[in-house]
């Protein structure tokens, strides 16, 4: 870890100044990841702007019945929080889901979804890596993948994502605000993350040197059903090898509304937006939850060691459809 | 001049105030064991994937060893030398003891931080991934061993001794008023002498 | 004779005498003493698995802040490396920086050591290191031609004629079985801090044996061993990995060439590279019995890799040797030699690998004859050694899976496989029979008077959290007829003299009897003198060479039963054990509340063993992939459920201890209880660890399920 400067940002102007004037420069909020990646030389930032004592830390309702999460809310305050428990169920389990009751009272919402690849060539400098060093090659392809990506990858980087609480956030049409010396702008997190494709080393759409500041929850009447489902090698402290938030609206048998998104699964939470369309309107079976998830996984391309997440996500998906199925026809 | 890579902070451990200039990259566990030689919080793996470096940071448990010494700003630490009153071992530290909630000993401060969080995280109702219903209507979670399992997780132990630390943690949640629940199965474990 | 009214120490539950210190936070472990001009030393691992290091550009390291020196091959000191240890002949890893080659990937090739840990992890990144890389070979398969048979241990043990028996039979089984790189993971990475205290070097470590790494450092560094003395009074836990390793010899190299204290703490990942592992194995198991089940052939053949360094057994058919008789019984270990560290022994070395093997067999041979695997195991019972012919000192595995099954409700099991389930979870329980060695090794110890009435045992034992202080503490008050509180022990330092140390559940073992008969000689002294103490104390050392000699050749064992309860969701591949339950017949129980702890501990090894641990090596690179606690998965407390282990008397006829250990036997035999409870609960049997979601579900999806 190289030696840096810190400063301790006091209001969101002057963090975006601080940003904007050095390109070295990198947030720090909870320094979960952040701080992990600097011990292991991935991350070199010169400065630190500590963004933690801002007045992000707020879960505030929107004019139109939504919630606004602030920027530097804890994984737990988020979790522990009534309305979204309330509202959003599946949110507050899938941030439950992560990590562990010390790193959750650290992690903020603007890291999570900032948070690099777990891969373990991405971690290990000694190992090339497209993401950590353009260009130098993706060993994962050929080497230990059993975890990666079967959704949106490239053959520069199979690496996946490892957020539980971006599952959830995706599947609810979570709006990022940002701040940059511009001013503030939205990206809907559909936006946020950047396609795979040459350039694996790119993640997000944020312009450079902008602070993220908060992320917005759209009112969304069938998130109140709604649950996550996360597998793992360990049944606690462990990532995701395969997980999903889904939000079931049933009447007379009929879907009307659902919402659908896999982690674990590709670079970014997946929204399942092929799966959404063939099952809404169609009976609450599951016959038809079958169809929707097997549309969906219709473009998953495996490697030999991780073909096993297609079926793994069809099972998991068609059991919690089936489990939210069952609770509305109670 | 070259731009500061150290600073002069104030860290408040156990209610005592102590100022001392930490290089940036100074985390909160190497201040802590080297600097004001609090040994006490434990390194397992300066990743945050182990726990043994759990402290209470304004109340609330964290990793000392991904937390950086110089963003703890003015906020009260507590380590495992702070939680006794005296010679007066604290309920949870008692119950430890007594259960043999812990075998090398290199995992139990960090083990013990993290059971006075979850105490105290019990009782003021957050869920957990072991709760059956999140939803605030379902109302608090009662502090079953799978919940107790659970909230401890983040604290590995590699000697094994998971089921006394959790026989531990419900003893003392029963010590210090927390609502627990039986374990369905019997009991074999004779208190020590 | 015990002439004291006082009521027994031994057998009465007491907690941990050190246990204040280690729940305040007052307990200080190796890299837990301050020194003035204390250094602190940062390893740099070879990123190359084969190859020679061309070139260490240490000038640009040497000029950033606060490094004070660089050692590499290129300037370390010569030490030797030809002598014989307490232990035998050292492991090469051991002598740092002594030539070019690396052998593996994560060799040692440079400390650099600065004023403060930050500035020596930055130098250490920052050191440019050239290597000339050559082709390296890390496959390990069961077909590999270079394997061989080792000329160590008894690599092969056999009588009877293996084919015909199994062509005589009328039930037969041929399976082969493999378990992964496993690595110890103690909580508390190794760490050692080196200083020269007046004329004397002195060693402040986290290790097995005091002794042991005294010894290592004194015959590698050309010392007097009276000059150096290695202390290591509280030990974060060690499972076989903490004996003399490179960390300790760099550490002696910089505090020397310094002239001042140096520390050097491996990070996790380091562990990882230069602390050993347990090999992975693959293991060919072979059965054959009658209708009724009687054995009539016992086939198992172990292969295990090693370094280019030094050959390294995983004693796993050992087992077999001891728990069935069988008309032909062949058992032999090969190894072959590969670019990848030396591994060592690991918590039940041997045992705990081919455990799984030879108890997922029996399991499959008793579901192929439609028996009880208990029933099974009770009618290949042997009477003698199956191949010793020599008697057991005690045996009572039977009375452990009768006491188990009770306890249990075996009695209630459909024996059928996936016919229970709850929910998405399909059940099934399992058992396994556990074994384990219980041998005992010359030490010394001494007990002294003292003057205001109390007692101090000193010995150099180590407390690797076994609760070996607390055993020693109630062995010595027992003889003398004193209240616990009155007792002293004092461990963890090379000064105490000669001992056996904290491995092969022998340690307990071997300094009780070093502890029992120096205070039965200072009690007799005491009671000659009419019980008055000297103002200096009075002591009496002992040596038990002599008195283990004596011992007669038997059959010394532990024995055990295991039994698990597991869900099963084959729809995603998860496993959750629900219960389990040992009994285990392990002698004279010196404190029930750390023994019981050991067991459990043990079993709970067994869970990880059996659903999480498993280190990848990038066939690319050589490099071990994930080398951290993310990526290497021991069990965490959510999957770990009420595990219940006890025991029944076990007696040992003409032993003057009874004692035998139980650090290692929890953990045998427990991954086959597991994977048993799985078939039971699927239908699909599982020969290869761990029990990952991805393999059940492969399992699952290629149809091997009822």
């Amino acid at each position: 870890m190289k030696e840096f400067t810190y400063e301790r940002a006091r209001d969101v102007g002057g963090a975006v100044a601080l940003l904007d004037a050095d390109p070295q420069a990198r947030c720090l909020a909870g320094g979960t990841n952040l701080v992990d990646l600097m011990k292991a030389g991935v991350e070199r930032p010169g400065q630190l702007v500590d963004v933690r004592a801002l007045p992000l830390d707020r879960i505030e309702p929107t004019d139109d019945g939504g919630l606004r999460v602030g920027a530097t809310v804890t994984n737990s305050d988020l979790a522990a929080h009534p309305q979204i428990r309330r509202h959003y169920p599946a949110l507050a389990q899938a941030v439950l889901e992560g990590a562990s009751g010390q790193l959750r009272n650290m992690a903020t919402v603007g890291g999570n979804l900032l948070q690099r690849t777990r891969c373990a060539y991405f971690t290990d400098t000694a190992l090339p890596c497209n993401k950590r060093s353009p260009g130098s090659g993706c060993p994962a392809r050929t080497g230990e993948h059993h975890n990666h990506a079967i959704l949106g990858a490239s053959e520069h980087c199979v690496a996946v994502h490892p957020s539980d609480m971006g599952v959830a956030l995706a599947a609810f049409d979570a709006v990022v605000t940002y701040e940059t010396a511009e001013g503030a702008a939205e990206l809907p997190l559909a936006d946020f993350y950047l396609p795979v494709g040459e350039t694996p080393h790119l993640e997000t759409a944020l312009p450079p040197g902008a602070l993220i500041t908060s992320v917005t929850l759209p009112p969304a009447p069938v998130a109140a059903r709604s649950r996550y489902r996360k597998v793992r090698e360990r049944a606690s402290y462990a990532f995701a090898i395969g997980s999903a938030a889904a939000a079931l609206d049933v009447s007379e048998g009929v879907v009307r509304e659902v919402r659908l998104a896999f982690g674990a699964v590709a670079s970014r939470p997946w929204r399942a937006r092929v799966a959404e369309r063939v099952l809404t309107g169609q009976p609450a079976s599951g016959a038809a939850f079958a169809q929707a998830v097997d549309a969906e996984l219709a473009a998953a391309e495996a490697l030999p060691l991780n073909a096993y997440k297609v079926p793994l996500m069809r099972n998991l998906v068609l059991a919690l459809l089936t489990e939210l199925a069952e609770e509305a026809a109670r | 001049m070259a731009p500061a890579t150290a600073s002069a902070i104030t860290l408040t451990v156990n209610g005592e105030k102590h100022t001392l200039t930490v290089d940036h990259r100074t985390t909160l566990l190497d201040a802590l064991r080297e600097r004001l030689e609090l040994t006490g919080t434990k390194k397992g793996c300066d990743q945050g994937q182990c726990g043994a470096c759990t402290v209470l940071v304004g109340g609330r448990r964290v990793v000392s060893c991904l937390q950086l010494a110089v963003a703890v700003g003015d906020e009260d630490v507590t380590t495992i030398e702070g939680v006794a009153n005296g010679e007066h071992l604290h309920p949870v530290q008692q119950a430890f003891l007594d259960l043999d909630g812990f075998q090398c000993g290199y995992c139990t401060p960090g083990q013990i931080c993290s059971a006075l969080a979850v105490l105290e995280e019990h009782a003021a109702g957050w869920p957990s991934a072991a709760t059956e219903d999140v939803r605030p209507e379902a109302g608090p979670p009662a502090l079953t061993p799978e919940e107790i399992r659970e909230r401890m997780s983040g604290n590995l132990c590699r000697c094994g001794a998971y089921v006394s630390i959790v026989q531990a943690v419900a003893h003392a949640a029963e010590q210090t008023g927390g609502r627990t629940a039986e374990e369905p199965q019997k009991e074999t474990k004779e208190p020590a002498a | 004779m015990t002439t004291t009214a006082k009521p027994p120490a031994v057998g009465v539950a007491h907690s941990r005498v050190e246990g204040r210190d280690k729940v305040t936070g007052a307990a200080r472990y190796a890299s837990e003493h301050h020194f003035e001009q204390l250094a602190h030393g940062w390893f740099v691992l070879s990123t190359v698995a084969r190859g020679r290091v061309r070139a260490v550009d240490d000038e640009a390291v040497r000029a950033m802040p606060g490094v004070v020196a660089v050692l590499h091959h290129g300037n370390a000191p010569h030490v030797a490396t030809d002598y014989v240890s307490f232990l035998g002949p050292p492991d090469p890893t051991c002598a740092v920086f002594q030539n070019d080659r690396v052998p593996h990937a994560g060799w040692p090739v440079a400390l650099v050591v600065a004023e403060t840990p930050e500035q020596a992890r930055e130098a250490a990144e920052a050191l440019v290191v050239e290597y000339d890389e050559e082709a390296h070979d890390i496959a390990f398969r069961a077909d590999r031609p270079d394997a061989y048979v080792p000329d160590q241990g008894s690599p092969v043990a056999a009588k009877g004629d293996l084919d015909a028996e199994l062509a005589a039979s009328a039930v037969v089984l041929d399976a082969t079985y493999s378990t992964p790189e496993q690595h110890h993971s103690a909580m508390e990475p190794h760490a050692a801090t080196a200083r020269w205290d007046g004329g004397r070097l002195e060693v402040f470590d986290s290790n097995q044996g005091s002794m042991w790494v005294a010894d290592e450092l004194a015959k590698m560094f050309s010392l007097d061993p009276a000059s150096v003395r290695v202390r290591s009074e509280h030990i974060g836990g060690a499972f076989g990995s903490k004996g003399m390793r490179p960390h300790q010899a760099a550490a002696v190299m910089a505090a020397t060439a310094l002239d001042r204290p140096v520390r050097v703490a491996l990070t996790r990942r380091q562990t990882f590279a230069i602390t050993g592992y347990r090999s992975p194995t693959t293991q060919r198991v072979r059965l054959g019995a009658d209708h009724d089940g009687r054995l009539r052939a016992f086939g198992h053949e172990v292969l295990n890799l090693t370094s280019t360094l030094r050959p390294f057994v995983e004693t796993s058919a050992a087992l077999g040797r001891v728990l069935y008789d069988a008309e032909a019984h062949h058992t032999a270990h090969r190894i072959v030699e590969l670019d990848v560290p030396t591994p060592t022994w690991m918590r039940a070395p041997g045992e705990a690998p081919g455990s799984f093997a030879v108890e997922t067999a029996l399991d499959e041979l008793a579901e192929r004859l439609g028996m009880d695997p208990i029933a099974l195991r009770a009618r290949n019972e042997p009477a003698v050694g199956p191949l010793s012919g020599l008697p057991f000192s005690s045996r009572d595995l039977l009375g452990c899976f009768t006491e188990g099954a009770r306890r249990f409700g075996w009695a209630d099991r459909d024996p059928r496989p996936r016919t229970r389930r709850e929910g998405r979870w399909l059940l099934g329980t399992g058992t396994a029979a556990a074994t384990y060695p219980s041998g005992a090794a010359p030490s010394t110890a001494s007990v002294t008077a003292e003057p205001d009435g109390g007692f101090t045992v000193r010995i150099s034992a180590a407390d690797v959290g076994t609760g070996a202080r607390t055993a020693l503490t109630l062995v010595a008050a027992e003889v003398l007829g004193v209240d616990p509180a009155g007792v002293t022990v004092r461990i963890g330092d090379s000064d105490f003299g000669p001992a056996w140390v904290a491995g092969g559940s022998m340690g307990t073992r071997s300094w009780a009897w070093a502890v029992t008969s120096a205070a039965e000689d200072l009690r007799d002294q005491l009671a000659l003198r009419g019980q008055d103490v000297p103002p200096e104390g009075l002591t009496a050392r002992v040596d038990t060479a002599r008195l283990l000699a004596e011992l007669a050749k038997k059959e010394r064992h532990s024995f055990g039963a295991q039994f698990a309860e597991v869900a099963v969701d084959v729809h995603t591949g998860e496993v959750r054990v629900r219960r389990m339950l040992g009994v285990f017949a392990a002698g004279r129980i010196v404190n029930p509340l750390t023994a019981r702890s050991q067991l459990v501990g043990g079993m709970t090894w067994g869970i990880s063993m059996a659903l999480h641990e498993e280190a990848v090596r990038d066939p690319a690179s050589g490099r071990h992939i994930g080398a951290d606690l993310a990526g290497y998965h021991v069990a965490a407390n959510a999957d770990v459920p009420l595990v219940e282990a006890d025991w029944i008397d076990d007696p040992v006829p003409g032993d003057p201890l009874g004692i035998k250990g139980v650090g290692e036997l929890g953990i045998v035999g427990a991954a086959a209880a597991i994977t048993n409870a799985v078939w039971h609960a699927t239908g699909v049997r599982h020969r290869d660890l761990p029990l990952r979601p991805d393999r059940v579900l492969r399992a699952e999806e290629a149809g091997q399920g009822a």
